[in-house]
C-alpha cells in the first residue's frame, strides 16, 4: 500500500496548522483587534481610575481645615512665662495635612504594598482578562463542532492531542496578547514600575499567564466539547468570573477580608497569577514569593491540563 | 478487481441509549465501484459514514476500510480515505488555498508535495483564479468543489461523500456529478456516498442500498433494483368510486394491484400490452378508465415499493429536517 501512508502526521505540525488557523482567523478582523485593545482600556479608565482609593487619603479630602489660632496662656506653662503664646491655626492645618498625606501614604503601602491604587488594580485587570480570554477563547471549540470543522479534522490522522494542544495554545496566546496590550496601557496612564523590574520579567509575566491559561482552558475545552450550544459555557462562565475575580487579590488585598473568603482566595489560581505579576512589575521583588506562585501555578495548571485533556479525549470521539 | 474495499458487518449506533440510528447494516463495497446509501433525510446516512471515517464509534458490529478495523485500527483508516462531509467545513476566514494546505497539514503531506499538489486539485475544481479568495466569498457549488479539493489532498483510495449536492441548484449539482465522475477516473478511487436525489443516485451509482429508518431494506445496482420491480408500472384512474382492484388482478400479466385512494398502481409484465387489456376488462364490466400513465420502474417506484412512501413524502418540510437535525444532534452530544 503505497501513497497515503507515506505520509507521517505529526503533533507539531498539526499543532502549528491549527494554531495559525486560529491566529488568522483572530488577525483578520480589524474591528476585534480594536476591542481587544479597547475593552481593556476601558475598564482600565473607568474601574482604574473612578474607584481612587489614593483620592481619599490625599489632602484634597480634608477639604478646607479651618482651624482657630490656639492661644496658650504662659502661666501654663512649665516654667511658666509671661504673655500668651500663640499657635496660628493656618500652621496646624499645614503641619496636619502633612501628618495626614505622610500617614495616607503608609496606610496605601501597608495595605497595597503600593502607594497608588492604580498600579495595583491595574495588574489585578491582567489577572482577570488573562481569565475571561483563555475560557471564551476555548469555546471556540463549539463553534467548530457546529460547523462540521471538528468532524473533519478527527477524520484525519492528525494526532487528536494537537486538536486539544492548538486550542489551548491559542487561548493563552490570546491572553499574553492582550495582557501586554493591557500593561502597556497602563503603563502609558501611570503605572509606577518598582525599581526591579527589568524588561526580563515581562518573560515572567508570561509564564504565568501561560500557565493560568493552560489550566484554565484545557478545563474549558473540555466542557465545551460536551456542548452543542454556546449558552451553556456562557453561563457557567459568568457564573464563576465573579466569585473568582473577587475572592482574591485581583482588586484588594486579600488580608482585609473575612476569614472565610481568605480561605478561598487562598486556593484562587488568580491570586497566585495576580501576586506573581505584581511580583515582576510593581512590587519590589520578593524571590521566595515568586517562586511559592509559579509552583502553585505549574501544579494548578499540571492538575486541570491533565483532566482537561483526558475529557477532551473521551469526547472528542463520541 | 472485486477486492472488498469496505465491509461492514451488523453497523449499529445507539445514541443516548435509547435513539437507534444505524440497525444492525451489512454490506460490502467493491475496489473502484461508487456505492451509494439512499434514503431520506435522518434514514442514518451520515451516521453511517461518521462511523466509517471514524468520527463516531460504533455502538455494536464492525467495519473496516482497506482491511484496517474502523476502531482499533482507526488511524490507518483515517490516513488512506478523503471526507467530503454534508457541510461546508472550509474556513470561511482563510482563502481556498490556505484551506487546502490546512488540510495537507493535517495529514503530514510534505510541503513541496503539498503545494504542488494543492495547485493541482484547484485547477481540477476550477478555482484557480479564486484560490487567494476567503472562502466566505464563495458560492455554494464553489465551496463544495473546494470540499472534494481538500478530501483529495492525501490521494485517497476510498473517497466518502456525504451528500455531496445537498442544496445545491440544479446546473451546480449536474456540475457536481461531472466532477466526482472525473475524480473517480483520475485517480481510481473507490466511492461511497449518501444522497437522498434518486435521480443522483441512478446517474452516478454503480451499485444502491436503500437504507430507512437506519436498515438496509435493499441492495444492487439501479437496473437490478428496477428489475427486482418485475416490470412497468402502469397507473390508472377510473370514473367511478368503487374497488376494482380485483378485476384488475385477474387481467394477464398483472403482477400486483396497489389501490391508493381511487388511484391504481398496477405492476405488470410488458405495460404496453397489458394496459389495454386492463381497460377492455374494466369496460366489461361498465367501469371507465379516465386517466392512464405508463412508466417503466424508476429508482422512485423502487423506493417506494420498498419504504411505502414516496422519498418526498418522507423528507418533510426543510424546517422539521432542520429540528430533527438539531435534536439528533444533541442526543449526540449527550
Amino acid at each position: 500500500m503505497s501513497g497515503a501512508n507515506e505520509y507521517h502526521p505529526s503533533m507539531l505540525r498539526g499543532l502549528c496548522a491549527l494554531t495559525v488557523r486560529e491566529l488568522k482567523k483572530w488577525l483578520k478582523d480589524p474591528v476585534m483587534i480594536l476591542m481587544l485593545v479597547l475593552q481593556p482600556l476601558i475598564w482600565m479608565g473607568l474601574l482604574g481610575k473612578s474607584m481612587n482609593i489614593n483620592a481619599i487619603f490625599s489632602t484634597n479630602s480634608l477639604g478646607n481645615l479651618e482651624i482657630r489660632d490656639v492661644k496658650i496662656p504662659g502661666s501654663l506653662l512649665n516654667p511658666p512665662v509671661s504673655g500668651v503664646i500663640v499657635i496660628p491655626g493656618t500652621l496646624i492645618a499645614q503641619q496636619l495635612q502633612q501628618m495626614f498625606s505622610d500617614i495616607g501614604a503608609k496606610i496605601m503601602q501597608n495595605t497595597f504594598g503600593v502607594t497608588d491604587y492604580f498600579s495595583y488594580m491595574a495588574v489585578g485587570m491582567v489577572s482577570m482578562i488573562v481569565m475571561t480570554t483563555t475560557m471564551f477563547s476555548g469555546m471556540s471549540i463549539v463553534w467548530d463542532r457546529r460547523l462540521g470543522f471538528l468532524d473533519k479534522v478527527v477524520s484525519t490522522p492528525v494526532p487528536r492531542a494537537a486538536i486539544i494542544f492548538a486550542k489551548v495554545l491559542n487561548a493563552t496566546l490570546r491572553a499574553i496578547f492582550q495582557a501586554t496590550v493591557i500593561l502597556a496601557l497602563a503603563y502609558l496612564l501611570g503605572l509606577q514600575l518598582s525599581s526591579t523590574f527589568t524588561l526580563l520579567n515581562l518573560l515572567g509575566v508570561y509564564a504565568a499567564i501561560f500557565l493560568l491559561g493552560v489550566g484554565l482552558s484545557s478545563v474549558f475545552i473540555a466542557f465545551s466539547l460536551r456542548s452543542t450550544r454556546m449558552e451553556r459555557p456562557m453561563q457557567i462562565i459568568s457564573l464563576i468570573t465573579m466569585p473568582l475575580m473577587f475572592a482574591s487579590n485581583t482588586f484588594f488585598p486579600i488580608h482585609l477580608m473575612p476569614d472565610w473568603i481568605q480561605a478561598v482566595a487562598s486556593v484562587n489560581p488568580l491570586t497566585y497569577l495576580t501576586d506573581a505579576v505584581r511580583q515582576l512589575t510593581i512590587l519590589p521583588l520578593d524571590a521566595s514569593k515568586l517562586a511559592f506562585d509559579f509552583m502553585y501555578l505549574s501544579a494548578f495548571a499540571a492538575i486541570l491540563a491533565a483532566i482537561g485533556i483526558v475529557l477532551s479525549w473521551r469526547y472528542l470521539t463520541r | 478487481m472485486t477486492e472488498e474495499v469496505i465491509k461492514a458487518e451488523g453497523l449499529t449506533k445507539v445514541f443516548n441509549k435509547s435513539l437507534v440510528a444505524v440497525d444492525h447494516v451489512t454490506f460490502s463495497v467493491k475496489s473502484g465501484e461508487i456505492f451509494g446509501f439512499l434514503g431520506p433525510n435522518g434514514a442514518g446516512k451520515t451516521t453511517t459514514i461518521n462511523m466509517l471515517i471514524t468520527v463516531l464509534k460504533p455502538t455494536e458490529g464492525k467495519a473496516s476500510v482497506l482491511g484496517y478495523d474502523i476502531v482499533k485500527q482507526a488511524n490507518n483508516v483515517r490516513k488512506v480515505i478523503g471526507v467530503v462531509p454534508q457541510e461546508y467545513t472550509a474556513d470561511e476566514d482563510l482563502t481556498g488555498y490556505e484551506n487546502i494546505m490546512l488540510c495537507a497539514d493535517l495529514y503530514g503531506i510534505p510541503r513541496e508535495i503539498a503545494k504542488k499538489r494543492a495547485l493541482e486539485l484547484l485547477e481540477l475544481v476550477e478555482l484557480t483564479q479564486f484560490k487567494n479568495k476567503r472562502v466566505e466569498t464563495y458560492s455554494g457549488g464553489m465551496r463544495r468543489r473546494l470540499e472534494l479539493a481538500c478530501g483529495l489532498i492525501n490521494r485517497p483510495k476510498v473517497l466518502f461523500l456525504d451528500e455531496p449536492t445537498l442544496g445545491l441548484d440544479v446546473q451546480t449539482r449536474a456540475a457536481t456529478w461531472s466532477y466526482i465522475r472525473k475524480l473517480k477516473e483520475e485517480y481510481g478511487m473507490t466511492l461511497f456516498m449518501t444522497t437522498h436525489y434518486l435521480e443522483e443516485a441512478d446517474v452516478l451509482c454503480d451499485r444502491i442500498a436503500i437504507i430507512d429508518h437506519g436498515k438496509i431494506i435493499a441492495i444492487g445496482t439501479p437496473s437490478e433494483l428496477k428489475d427486482s420491480l418485475g416490470g412497468d408500472i402502469i397507473t390508472i384512474r377510473i370514473k367511478e368510486n368503487v374497488d376494482v382492484s380485483e378485476i384488475i388482478r385477474g387481467v394477464e400479466h398483472v403482477k400486483d394491484v396497489k389501490n391508493d385512494n381511487g388511484s391504481y398502481r398496477i405492476k405488470a409484465e410488458s405495460g404496453e400490452a397489458t394496459a389495454p387489456l386492463i381497460i377492455e376488462a374494466l369496460r366489461k364490466k361498465g367501469y371507465t378508465v379516465t386517466r392512464l400513465s405508463l412508466t417503466e420502474p424508476t429508482l422512485n417506484e423502487v423506493y417506494l415499493e420498498y419504504t411505502g412512501r414516496a422519498i418526498r413524502d418522507a423528507e418533510e418540510s426543510r424546517e422539521a429536517f432542520r429540528t430533527q437535525r438539531i435534536t439528533l444532534w444533541r442526543a449526540r452530544a449527550g
